[in-house]
């Protein structure tokens, strides 16, 4: 076990699974570690009559909820916006919900469009073919042709329209506006021996049926034939450093609680835009006092979640409920920035078909549109499956206040201290999210609603954690360099949503997974020079 | 049902039992109409019982709440009392009364004959799944005609 490795990893999520396949080609001795263990789709709760139930309690996306033993708890108290995360082999992507738009060329220069934040330092050309390496492996559903993006083409044929869709496009072209076919990670149809959507319902608690792309059933299983060892329910408590000041192993406590060392030439981050920092920070030493990498104090600011807005509407007719991929369609009507809108950046609207049963219930009660009593049932009715609409994800720009600490005194279950989060919600925000409510309710009204229900931001949402060790070639502001490499510690790679610049207005997975192909590419191409 | 969720918990008294089940009842009734039974029937009560798992504390508690709010009893209330105590006691909306509330219709909306009375079929999603039609893609003619609408960058 003490061998020293070429590579270690340290993550086996969405980013830690595309390094580990892109670098196994090297034969390098790569291993990785990864805190959760392998799930078994089998034992997905979509597989149980207590399916909704399991979605709140140990399928929920909060690790607080959630609890499990992979888990690590997180301090949200100076948070409006709550973290939703797994881990496990997959990481995130085991309750991901699919939806995998990439960038556009506009959103790796949001300084020179649009006087706001940062430039990215590599662009949309430059990320081109990594995207579709990532698209080939993890199988996208879609529709070539989207006005709202740089052709590029689908794995797959897109998701089924359903009666939500259907609702819902009625409305958009009533108002004028765009929309396209979702790219999802979800297969439409039988792709490199996963089978196709049966639609099952909501996705986000694990896919029994094998068609959602999460990295344990796409990148996993070809890193490991080729040679990638992955040490599973094995968490990370720091990365240690020798006299040079070079990353020289990580300590962890593997399967059985004992505590290890591995020793390795080089180290990744995989961790995700909370845990990353966590690490970063846990590794202070007397050389690096602030934490790793953290010279230019940038570890765990400009924390990025995406701020979200709900808009549903019920309607007379039925929608497809508890049916189907949440996937549907999306619309980049409001994506670019207009100043006239009274903010800058944009958001993406995302049509989603239904809820369950016991949600339609839970939701219906909560907002008051469920009575106790005779009339429950009746009013149960036209809430039932005669729901649809959307979320709105609005670009959270970066601000050096919102971040990740440590918590002085919370702990996980080997004792390591634990993250704190300190955010608030900006003014851009704010206005971004009053404009999705009042636009994405047009579109509702355009479609028939006869009530409409929203939440913004959604209190429950932080599902993209990003911005938190960001990328740039200013060492004084940035952690990692343009290709991935810690600026202050020459064989340190991070390769997860940390290392974002900007959150850009949809879901990052897509983005995250083609920028850990780059890096890993970078990596083959300067093996030789690498810690230059 | 079982899951890891359900592991029992301490449980419940058999007050906090009485208490839950007068609670389901006025949630959700029985109904003729709709050829359902109430939330206080016995199977989905039963599940309610076996389903309480981690947050059994929080259920005990909002019971607790109900009790203190009644003068000591809640069940020892006549009808007309109980209808406005409880009354009060949702609006509270405490977080334990939410999860009381969601652990009652988590089980009362699985139970086969309330998913037959719905026209679902009484099973898990998986591994039959459900129909979802193709839909109407010519709905999207006039968006492929739309101008490209994303920016250059420098
Ligand atoms: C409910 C939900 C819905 C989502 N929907 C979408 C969507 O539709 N589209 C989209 O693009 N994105 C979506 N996301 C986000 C998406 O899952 C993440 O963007 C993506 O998985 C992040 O990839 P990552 O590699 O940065 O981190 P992760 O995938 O989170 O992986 C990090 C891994 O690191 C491991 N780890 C952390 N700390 C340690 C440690 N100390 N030691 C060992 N291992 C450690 C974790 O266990 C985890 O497995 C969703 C997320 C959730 C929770």
């Amino acid at each position: 076990m003490t061998d020293t490795v070429d590579v270690l990893i340290i993550g086996a999520g969405a980013s830690g699974a595309a390094v580990a396949w892109s670098l196994a080609e090297t034969k390098m001795r790569i291993v990785c570690l990864e805190q959760g263990d392998w799930m078994n789709p089998a034992a997905y709760p979509a597989s149980g009559r207590d399916w909704e139930a399991r979605q709140l309690g140990d399928f929920a996306i909060n690790p607080n909820r959630r609890a499990r033993a992979a888990d690590y708890p997180i301090n949200e108290d100076n948070s409006p916006i709550k973290v939703g995360n797994f881990n496990a082999v997959g990481g995130s992507t085991i309750l991901y919900a699919g939806h995998f738009p990439r960038f556009h060329p506009s959103d790796f220069r949001v300084r020179s469009l649009d006087g706001v934040a940062d430039d990215w330092p590599l662009d949309y050309a430059t990320l081109e073919p990594f995207y579709a390496e990532n698209d080939r492996v993890m199988g996208v559903s879609g529709l070539a042709g989207d006005p709202a993006y740089p052709p590029h083409e689908a794995t797959m044929p897109p998701l089924p329209l359903g009666r939500s869709g259907r609702i819902l496009a009625r409305g958009m072209n009533a108002m004028g506006w765009h929309w396209w076919p979702s790219d999802s990670a979800i297969a439409s149809t039988d792709y490199e021996g996963r089978a196709g959507c049966i639609n099952l319902a909501h996705c986000t608690s694990g896919c029994a049926q094998g068609a959602k792309a999460s990295t344990d059933i796409t990148y996993w299983p070809q890193a490991i034939r080729a040679g990638v060892e992955l040490r599973t329910r094995c968490r990370v408590r720091e990365i240690t450093t020798n006299a040079e000041g070079m990353a020289s192993g990580v300590v962890y406590y593997d399967a059985e609680g004992v505590e290890r060392f591995q020793a390795a030439e080089v180290v990744i981050l995989a961790c995700n835009g909370i845990g990353t920092p966590r690490i970063l920070l846990n590794s202070a030493s007397g050389r690096f006092p602030r934490g790793l990498a953290n010279t230019s104090d940038q570890v765990g600011r400009n924390l990025m979640f995406h701020p979200y807005a709900a808009i549903h509407g019920y309607f007379d007719e039925e929608t497809d409920g508890y049916r189907g991929p949440g996937n549907c369609i999306w619309s980049q009507e409001f994506y670019e920035s207009d100043p006239s809108r009274g903010f800058l950046r944009g958001y993406t609207f995302e049509f989603v078909r239904g809820q369950g049963a016991v949600m339609a219930a839970v939701q219906g009660m909560q907002t008051g549109r469920l009575p106790w009593g005779a009339a429950h049932h009746a009013a149960y009715r036209k809430l039932h499956a005669h729901r649809t609409g959307m979320v709105a994800i609005c670009e959270d720009l970066p601000e050096a206040h919102n971040r990740v600490t440590l918590d002085p005194v919370l702990k996980d279950g080997h004792g390591i201290p634990a993250p704190k989060l300190h955010y608030t919600l900006s003014e851009n925000s704010r206005r971004m999210l009053d404009h999705a409510v009042a636009r994405g309710s047009e579109i509702l009204r355009a479609a028939g609603a006869r009530d409409i229900a929203t939440e913004a931001p959604i209190q429950s949402n932080g599902v993209h954690l990003m911005g938190t060790a960001r990328m740039g070639t200013n060492p004084e502001r940035s952690v990692v360099n343009e290709w991935g490499r810690s600026h202050d510690v020459r064989n340190l790679f991070i390769v997860d949503g940390s290392i974002f610049v900007t959150s850009a207005g949809l879901n990052p997975t897509r983005t995250i997974q083609a920028l850990a192909l780059y890096i890993a590419d970078q990596m083959k191409r300067r093996l030789s020079t690498l810690f230059d | 049902m079982a899951s890891d969720d359900a592991a029992p918990g301490p449980g419940l008294t058999d007050a906090a039992r009485h208490a839950l089940r007068q609670v389901a009842a006025m949630m959700i009734p029985a109904s003729a109409e709709y050829r359902v039974p109430g939330a206080d029937d016995e199977l989905v009560f039963a599940d309610m019982l076996r389903s309480t798992g981690r947050d059994t504390a929080a259920i005990a508690r909002a019971l607790a709440d109900l009790d203190a709010r009644a003068g000591g009893s809640f069940a020892g209330l006549d009808a007309a009392r109980r209808e406005a105590v409880a009354g009060e006691w949702r609006a509270a909306a405490s977080p334990d009364f939410i999860l009381l509330q969601r652990l009652v219709l988590q089980c009362y909306y699985r139970d086969d004959r309330v998913m037959r009375s719905l026209d679902m079929e009484p099973r898990p999603p998986f591994p039959k799944g459900h129909v979802v039609e193709q839909g109407d893609w010519s709905l999207l003619d006039p968006v492929r005609k739309r101008a490209r609408m994303w920016r250059d960058a420098p």
